[in-house]
């Protein structure tokens, strides 16, 4: 028999009924995370349909793209202060009650954003097809599963029969080899390969990062790398699952217990792929020669090393117009430019690993004066953790806003915005134009990267400071 | 759905690669709890200036791109977020079909939900488009063909099934539930 990958051995296990020429396969989805933003317009097809979710149990719905982070909007009499936010909250409160979904509502303590508290419950395991109207669903193949991002009507496809119509995508082999130097992290690293492959590059592949770099990172920095794939083009990225999966998983609430957790673990043990197993594309990348990364125009691949100068490519019509936008020119260095926002949260870097590394810069250290640095914990987990280790005492005292949880400024969804013109060191996903508020600009990062370039106001290199 | 066999119209260019979902609508304007009426709100930030009036400088501001059909973008239009609401602004707007070298595969799933054509060209016929704003060109759902004003006539590729639900203007879950009888088999193989 041919070797298998991983995504084929996953892809073939929830085939209900595999593709023909003239039919995708209808593939079973285990588990179906859904928000207040895209679920909405699934949820009112149902009901104009007489439908039912088929199953609540592989069903799992929170509050984070238009929720407020600030304390009283959330646990104070204090309304949401975006109408449409609180119209959309209450909507999802109404159709979770009428469809008998279970909700993580705002005041509850296990919620937080959709990709940070499946893997935080547990509920995100290898092996299972996970989807979700988000296409950062991506994050959660950092534990051997196949999760995408779908549309809305997709969401309720999946509500009303647990499955989707899918043409099988094509596997990318991203090798990824040798140990990342002091202060590169996993987003220094992803933002590498973005930058390496480009934005388009895994558009029609599902990719599969490998190799000793990526064998070494724990699974908060899996996720951040899973987490960008689509930022590459691909729905989807995995890694296979070992022993720092299994560790990470052990006791979680929703993971298996007892007999069903040892049965469980040699069954994700087979889930790697096998030795000599094809892939349709593949690139080589040498970590060890990495360099805190970060973005300077307003696409993710448009990304340099932090001690680098913008690239001169005067007779590139896309890089003229975003370093127009930018306000950068080619040749510019890129250290020493001023900053006027930093945000340290979203689903790539909101959890309590990246939160240590902010902390690890700011203890003991005061924000530029200027510049406001907006800290946003992943989930209320997160941020009890955060706040139980003392992290949030060293943000508070560097003079760092510290919220409640949610998708805040990585998208503006919720009135957290960067100004116009303002540039933006953040640890988010994209640096599209106004993805931060009209007109802002934005630099990604990683913790390290915007926690330095908060305490000296302008882009640092951080590790002088570790 | 409306049935789709063929669609005649001129052109509208907007040659930006990578244009992500975010512009097409930006996250503001993602607080509704429906898919109506989002074709204002569409290209917002390029179409509208601070002040809320119209762009005179972008291209769906001017006259000829009048009751244009067809969107020629750069190359990966649609990439970034799933927000279906990108293809139903476009949709409420009036385009029904995007002609680009590469559209991103959650924009590209989202618009054949939608009646919108995604539809992925050679550069060298995209070149074409690129320089000859507001052509007269037909697209042929049945022949999976797009006809230019020089008489070329250019293959495009479009997934098998979602043609056929378009030609008959099928909605796909309608399908995925003729299959429920396999999917329960397949829960209760699998011990649920």
């Amino acid at each position: 028999m041919t070797a298998r990958t991983m995504f084929e051995k996953v892809w073939t296990a929830h085939e209900v009924v595999p593709e023909t020429p003239d039919t995708p396969a209808v593939l079973y989805i285990d588990l179906h995370l859904i928000h207040e933003v895209t679920s909405p317009q699934a949820f009112a097809m149902l009901a104009a349909s007489g439908l039912r979710v088929r199953r609540p149990d592989r069903t799992l719905a929170t509050l984070d793209h238009s929720t407020p982070t600030s304390t009283e909007q959330i646990f104070g009499n204090v309304p949401i202060r975006v109408d449409a936010a609180a119209k959309q909250v209450q909507t999802l409160e109404k159709n979770a009650a009428d469809f008998g979904v279970e909700l993580f509502g705002l005041r509850d303590a296990r919620r937080g954003v959709v990709h940070v508290i499946s893997p935080e419950l547990g509920a995100t395991q290898p092996g299972m097809t996970i989807v979700c109207g988000d296409s950062h669903t991506s994050t959660h193949g950092a534990f051997g599963s196949l999760a995408f991002g779908i549309g809305s009507t997709e969401v309720g496809h999946v509500f009303a029969t647990q499955c989707l119509l899918q043409r099988k995508p094509k596997t990318f082999a991203v090798n990824v080899e040798g140990r990342l130097a002091h202060g590169v992290t996993a987003k220094d690293l992803i933002l590498a390969i973005i930058g390496r492959i480009g934005v388009s590059g895994g558009t029609g592949y599902v990719l599969e990062y490998r190799g000793s770099t990526i064998r070494a990172l724990s699974m908060e920095e899996r996720m951040t790398i899973c987490n960008m794939s689509i930022e590459a083009g691909a729905r989807a990225g995995m890694i296979a699952p070992d022993d720092t999966t299994f560790s990470y998983l052990s006791g979680r609430p929703r993971a298996p217990h007892g007999a069903a957790w040892d049965e469980a673990v040699a069954r994700w043990r087979g889930l790697a792929s096998e030795s000599g197993a094809a892939f349709d594309a593949s690139v080589d990348i040498d970590a060890s020669a990495l360099e805190p990364m970060i973005t300077y125009g307003t696409n993710p691949g448009m990304v340099v090393a932090i001690n680098a100068a913008i690239p001169s490519k005067a007779d590139d019509p896309i890089d003229q117009k975003a370093l127009a936008y930018m306000g950068f020119h080619g040749g510019e260095r890129m250290l020493g430019k001023p900053v006027d926002v930093v945000f340290i949260g979203s689903c790539t870097n909101g959890r309590l690993e990246d939160l240590q590394a902010a902390a690890r810069i700011l203890r003991g250290r005061k924000v530029a004066k200027g510049v406001h640095l907006l800290i946003v914990p992943g989930s209320q987990q997160v941020k009890r953790e955060a706040e139980a280790a003392g992290l949030a005492d060293i943000f508070k005292a560097a003079g760092a806003d510290w919220r409640e949880s949610g998708c805040s400024m990585c998208l503006g969804m919720n009135g957290d915005t960067v100004a116009a013109g303002q540039y933006a060191v953040s640890t988010s996903n994209r640096n599209f134009e106004g993805r931060q508020g009209v007109g802002a600009r934005t630099l990604l990062a990683s913790p390290y990267t915007a926690a330095a370039s908060a305490v000296f106001g302008k882009i640092s290199d951080p590790r002088p400071l570790l | 759905m409306e049935p789709i066999t063929t669609l005649h119209s001129t052109t509208v260019v907007l040659a930006s690669t990578n244009i992500d979902t975010d512009q097409i609508i930006p996250a503001r304007f993602l607080t509704v709890t429906t898919k109506l009426g989002l074709g204002k709100s569409l290209f917002a930030d390029w179409r509208y200036l601070s002040d809320g009036r119209p762009n005179p400088d972008f291209v769906l501001n001017q006259p000829a791109a009048a009751g244009s059909r067809i969107l020629v973008a750069g190359h990966n239009f649609g990439c970034g977020s799933s927000r279906e609401h990108a293809p139903w602004a476009l949709v409420d707007y009036g385009f029904r079909a995007v002609v680009s070298t590469a559209i991103a595969d959650i924009f590209s799933s989202n618009a054949l939900k939608n009646g919108l054509l995604p539809i992925v060209v050679d550069s060298a016929t995209h070149g074409w488009l690129l320089e000859h704003p507001g052509a007269a060109v037909t697209v042929d759902l049945a022949a999976c063909r797009l006809l230019l004003p020089t008489g070329a006539s250019v293959s495009f590729p479009i997934e098998a099934f979602a043609r056929h639900c378009l030609l008959h203007g099928l909605d796909d879950l309608g399908y995925l539930q003729s299959k429920l009888d396999a999917i329960t088999r397949y829960e209760s193989a699998r011990g649920g």
